[in-house]
């Protein structure tokens, strides 16, 4: 299977975007690659952005592995790419709000019911209740591949609590620090701005009780949380305080938090807690992490809680599926941004397909993350394969299943040197009242193993910065 | 500043102050243990655990109180909520709670007596391990202050830290003063004699304030003087009089910088004007232990009306 080099053509040529890259990538000495590579970890570990290994005992603490070349979109890629996330997030939110309130595309059969009603994440807490500004899905992580000069396909939508953003920020940090003489020869957009947008996007959703400079928190689990770095970096850059449930507490349907100059009313929680955790009144009753009560404020109207609760709604894999049909819908247009073909297992007729062709198919949970309980076919022992098999006659909607896609290839500094490996992108998209926001870059997962197309850090991938030149 | 933020850096303080405290204690203790007895029917480890308030919890883990129970139940015992590995422990989890609040030079002066400590645990330490062992807990406790003093940007976050200190310094001063009370001298030794004033001075020097007793009075060590030392003098840096000008003096500036007073600046105040209008005099007829008792009670109390009043 051929994957689309992101630098060099079929023919061998170098394309324009990475023409200075490529020219300086020849002439550094490995060994200066080596070292500015071993500076970068030495960074990474002093600032503390580690991340935890959930069900591994041995060194939960880790770093991400960071791969020092960069990669390149270009300007024109990316505005295509920035039109269409901007249009998917609008579809998402508009889907959102659709499933807790009128359901017309449950109506219009366009969506079955079950999709809907019998997932574990839909919250019937939130049916017909409103949100400030019917505001749902403020935070999108979108997870694209490429597979050609101008194909892009989403493999992902995370409308949860979608992470790793600090990782974009720091990767560029750490490039400026570690190559200034490589953003002198090339004119990248920059990032560092995200902060200030989300802020912006998180205070254009207040609710119309908010004074006119909303108060912002961020809601983290706690210390223990394995993306505890990032939610301390973020509300860092944004001058907002970082609390925990018991900061914070429900007054006459208003949300505080205890202060030293006393209580202080909070009006948007950017929450990274799930929905059943925010509110033990309401979710999970032994829940230590939420604030008792919140939902009914929030039900009041009188706070906002960013992403909204039951947004996971829209972010599993088998909605994923409707996204084209969800995109013309809701917004009368034809979707930018290309669907990778996915057979719904759930669909007899599907699942026939999917059975007879099962070693060269991924096939993944409907409801998985993280690349766990996924099965990359040309990639798995026989063994796997009839384990999945297995599975998928057993409980065929529990999966989806797509064509193994070569995603693209970017260079990679590798142990015997710099090689092809495979990449995705997770670009940030902010979706405010206002306005869309997309920073121009996103996160750049890649997967160091030759040949792996699993770029999840928990297995085996690592990061690069994204650069988007500005012409 | 979120409540929780401040009691973090309040606590963080507050313990590794009371870590230091806990070595001190042990330290004046090993030297009342060397000086020569009258009959051996001495009782300093005891005396340790009364200083150290950790009686109850000391009994229900323990028989006997000597050298070996008293040393690992003060210094290393998990089940000893205060002990000073649990001190160190609380610090570190305080201050990773809190890291951003805290500049590079603090974490990293917590972050690495929290790793040394490793090195302590777990192993028979033998008496010249064991004073390594109190020396390294006294040079944490002064490197973490000295770097949140040099380092931290005076604001509420600072006096956060500071009151943590301040409270935790004069509960310590008071009990180590205390010491004296609950060592008997030997029943042939009378007051005033020569067991009694090496007692006086061990305790002097625990607080690293030997030296300055004889600059402030240049004669020898006399008990009611100790305690002026301790209690009174506002030059002591560990004085309860020291304490409570500075618990005032931060406790104003976090009233002027929040716009508002309220029952801890009354408390610290009313505490620092009654140090000074005490005179010795007062203090020895009613009782030293008696004084130290109701000085401790006192202090607890601002203790937890600045909870109340900012950490909850």
């Amino acid at each position: 299977m051929d994957a689309f080099d992101e630098m060099r053509a079929a023919n061998g040529q170098v394309r324009p975007a990475y023409l200075v890259l490529s020219d300086w990538l020849k002439r550094v000495p490995p060994d200066v690659l080596d070292y500015r590579r071993r500076e970068a970890e030495t960074i990474f570990r002093r600032m503390g952005i580690t991340f935890a290994v959930y069900g591994e005992t041995e060194a939960t603490e880790r770093l991400i592995p960071f791969d020092i070349i960069p990669r390149i979109l270009t300007a024109r890629e990316w505005a295509f790419l920035a039109r269409g996330l901007t249009q998917r997030v609008k579809a998402l939110n508009a889907y959102i709000h659709d499933v807790y309130t009128k359901r017309e595309i449950l109506r219009a059969g366009i969506v079955p019911e079950d999709l809907v009603y019998q997932n574990p994440v839909f919250r019937p807490e939130m049916n017909g209740k409103p949100v400030p500004h019917d505001s749902y899905l403020q935070i999108a992580g979108i997870d694209v591949v490429r597979t050609g000069e101008d194909q892009f396909h989403v493999l992902e939508d995370n409308t949860r609590v979608p992470s790793g953003v600090s990782y974009m920020l720091e990767n560029r940090e750490i490039m400026l620090r570690l190559f200034p003489e490589l953003f002198a020869r090339h004119a990248v957009a920059p990032v560092e701005n995200y902060t200030d947008e989300l802020l912006a996007t998180l205070k254009s959703v207040a609710p119309l009780s908010a004074s006119g400079d909303p108060t912002v928190v961020i809601l983290t689990p706690g210390i223990f949380n394995s993306a505890y770095f990032e939610h301390s970096f973020l509300a860092d850059k944004m001058g907002v305080e970082l609390v925990e449930g018991r900061d914070l507490f429900v007054r006459s349907n208003a949300v505080y938090m205890r202060t030293t100059e006393g209580p202080k009313r909070v009006d948007v929680i950017y929450r990274r807690v799930d929905d059943d955790f925010l509110d033990p009144l309401v979710f999970q009753p032994d829940s230590v992490l939420g604030v008792p009560g919140l939902m009914s404020a929030y039900h009041a109207g009188q706070v906002t809680i960013a992403n909204a609760v039951g947004t996971g709604v829209a972010d599993d894999k088998a909605v994923y599926s409707y996204m084209p049909e969800i995109v013309r819908f809701y917004l009368g247009e034809e979707p930018l941004l290309a669907n990778v073909p996915t057979w719904r297992c759930r669909e007899p007729e599907h699942l026939k397909e999917v059975l007879s062709r099962l070693p060269e198919l991924v096939v993944k949970e409907v409801h998985g993350s993280g690349g766990y309980g996924m099965m990359v076919g040309p990639a798995s022992t026989k063994e796997t394969i009839e384990l999945f098999r297995n599975k998928l006659m057993r409980e065929p909607e529990g999966f989806i299943a797509q064509p193994t896609l070569a995603l693209s290839t970017c260079p990679t500094f590798v142990e015997s040197g710099i090689a092809p490996r495979h990449v995705d992108l997770r670009p940030y998209i902010l979706n405010g009242r206002d306005r869309v926001r997309v920073v121009p870059g996103g996160l750049t997962r890649v997967a160091l193993n030759e040949g792996s197309l699993v770029v999840n850090s928990s297995q085996g991938g690592g990061t690069k910065d994204t650069w988007i030149l500005d012409r | 500043m979120l409540s929780r933020t401040a009691a973090n850096l309040y606590w963080l303080s507050r313990n590794m102050e009371r870590a230091e405290c806990l070595a001190r204690i042990l330290d004046a203790t090993n030297r009342l243990t060397s000086l020569p007895q009258a009959d051996g029917e001495t009782n300093e480890w005891e005396s340790a655990i009364a200083t150290a308030a950790c009686a109850e919890s000391f009994k229900l883990n323990y028989e006997t109180a000597n050298e070996q129970s008293v040393t690992e139940f003060i210094a290393f015992s998990p089940h000893n909520p205060s002990s000073i590995r649990n001190c160190l422990e609380t610090a570190r989890q305080n201050a990773r709670a809190v890291r951003t609040a805290l500049t590079v030079e603090m974490w990293d002066a917590i972050n690495g007596a929290w790793q040394e400590l490793k090195r302590f645990e777990n192993r028979r330490l033998n008496r010249d391990d064991f004073s390594r062992f109190l020396t390294f807990v006294k040079s944490a406790s002064l490197a973490y202050d000295g770097s949140a003093y040099r380092t931290m940007l005076r604001n509420d976050g600072y006096w956060f830290s500071r009151l943590g200190i301040l409270v935790e310094r004069a509960d310590a001063t008071a009990r180590i003063l205390d010491v004296k009370y609950h060592v008997l001298l030997p029943e042939k030794e009378r007051v005033g004699g020569q067991i009694d004033y090496f007692q006086w001075a061990s305790i002097l020097r625990s607080v690293s304030a030997l030296t300055s007793y004889y600059w402030v009075y240049k004669e020898s060590v006399k008990p009611w003087l100790v305690a002026d030392l301790l209690i009174r003098n506002p030059q002591m840096p560990r004085s309860l009089a020291s304490c409570y000008e500075n618990l005032s003096r931060y406790l104003d500036d976090l009233a002027q910088f929040y716009g508002r007073q309220g029952n801890s600046q009354r408390l610290a105040r009313a505490m620092l004007t009654k140090l000074s209008n005490t005179t010795m005099d007062d203090i020895f007829q009613g009782g030293l232990h008696e004084f130290i008792q109701k000085f401790i009670a006192e202090n607890n109390r601002l203790g937890n009306s600045i909870t109340e009043q900012y950490l909850t």
